[in-house]
């Protein structure tokens, strides 16, 4: 029973953060984006400084029409919001967010799970884009299957870095090893992480895939109403899941300057809603890459670099130990 | 191995109250939204003309260089995990940084084999 009880607590949580999370940073996006470019944004919804434009948006997304194109290959299309959110909620099961066990469930090979079940989550931005039967969609889909592939290796090797330095793979082991002079070691696997993580999310500067002004929006373009609302919770969904990856393998996750044990919690969120918000910054600050820069720079820039932090924590660590 | 599967006990919770979320909100959703379905409505859109052909359009080989390209390491990155966990341990050290570097080499030299051919030039 109290097993039972205490997984219940744990699914919840979990849960709540899944909802929570990118609610908050898609405010954060509006505001920040906002005010960067010398707007207010959001102002009316909830009263506030428009606190609740996003349950706003959802409400209105879920009286819309639903529309499956009649070219489309429907069970497909149907089940790609499903493919392209749930991986993102597994991976949240996995990060710690404070020492002791404060985490949804303590994997042995988080790491490798998590790298793992956060790429499932592009497979259903390719099956939205093939299953809708449109030229804009398939385009959309198959860059974002040549965005994946050429992404995920600097993704998974910087990720690899964290994992030599610390000796394991489990992600609270990874910050419990964790020292701030990793933030020096660590900081080219750091950059290419997030620039990959970003880029796999296909958040701006790496939009190609849903550039509106060549195709569209990509794989999205025949979706509408609730099924479209779940592709973009699962685009802020992602952004919570690589800014959380990033805090806990590079950024020492619970680890803060005073009171660890107690204010972990808070100092995880802290951070991840820090990266989150340079994610949002990127946006802002950098034009689209066009599609052959964009593979240049993975396969010539961040794949050569995160080889070098390799070698380079392979050294350092051998050295120490 | 019992508390190595507990472990994933609350994921595969997670995962059913996940799709049960998507579930329940999908079938509010079709209690909510109108439902009055056109032919023009269920048109492929592009950009307002009729669409012309088949969505499903051929795609460029290219695509199929990167994606060998791409599994040719992904395979053999998996093989850095287990290895990252104990090539610091006692009785590894240097040499089994020498090893796993060598075996890395034979891939850069692939990836730069890639380069020099241009299969890497997108258009």
């Amino acid at each position: 029973m109290n097993v039972a009880v205490e997984v219940a607590v744990r699914v919840v949580l979990v849960f709540a953060a899944f909802l929570l999370f990118p609610l908050v940073v898609g405010y954060m996006e509006h505001k920040a984006m906002a005010h960067m470019q010398g707007r207010l944004g959001p102002m009316y919804a909830g009263g506030f400084h428009g606190w609740a434009q996003l349950v706003a948006d959802g409400v209105k997304f879920a009286q819309k029409e639903d529309i499956v194109p009649a070219d489309a290959d429907r069970t497909v299309f149907k089940l790609a919001p499903w493919i392209a959110l749930l991986p993102y909620l597994l991976v949240l099961v996995v990060v710690p967010v404070g020492p002791g066990g404060l985490v949804g469930s303590d994997v042995d090979a988080g790491l490798f799970y998590a790298l793992a079940v956060m790429s499932v989550g592009v497979v259903g931005a390719v099956m939205a884009g093939y299953a809708s039967a449109n030229k804009f969609a398939l385009l959309g889909g198959i860059r974002v299957a040549a965005q994946l592939m050429a992404y995920e290796l600097p993704l998974v090797l910087s990720a690899v870095s964290a994992a030599m330095a610390a000796g394991t793979l489990s992600l609270g082991g990874i910050v419990g090893a964790w020292r701030p002079w990793w933030l020096a070691w660590q900081l080219l696997a750091l950059v290419v992480f997030l620039v990959a993580g970003v880029a796999e999310l296909r958040r701006p500067p790496f939009d190609m895939p849903v550039a509106d002004s060549e195709i569209i929006f990509g794989p999205y373009t025949e979706y509408t109403g609730l099924r479209f609302a779940l592709f973009l919770l699962a685009e802020y969904a992602g952004i919570v899941v690589v800014s959380a990856l990033a805090t806990v393998l590079f950024l020492g996750g619970w680890k803060g300057p005073v009171l660890d044990a107690q204010l972990g919690w808070l100092w995880t969120c802290v951070k991840v809603l820090f990266v989150a918000f340079v994610v949002i910054w990127l946006r802002v600050s950098f034009p689209r890459l066009r599609e052959d820069q964009l593979q240049r720079f993975a396969w010539m820039g961040l794949v050569p670099l995160a080889l070098a932090q390799l070698l380079l924590t392979a050294i350092v660590k051998v050295a120490i130990s | 191995m019992h508390a190595y599967l507990t472990s994933y006990a609350v994921v595969g919770v997670v995962l059913l109250v996940g799709a049960a979320f998507l579930a329940v909100a999908l079938t509010a959703n079709r209690l909510l939204r109108p439902h009055g379905p056109t032919a023009e409505k269920l048109t492929s859109y592009e950009c307002g003309v009729d669409p012309v052909g088949e969505g499903w359009a051929q795609v460029h080989v290219r695509y199929y260089v990167y994606a060998y390209l791409y599994l040719v390491f992904a395979v053999d990155v998996v093989f850095l995990f287990p290895w990252a966990t104990v090539f610091a341990l006692a009785g590894y050290g240097g040499p089994t940084i020498v090893e796993m570097f060598v075996f890395v080499g034979f891939l850069v030299v692939g990836l730069v084999y890639a380069v020099r051919k241009g299969v890497l030039a997108w258009v």
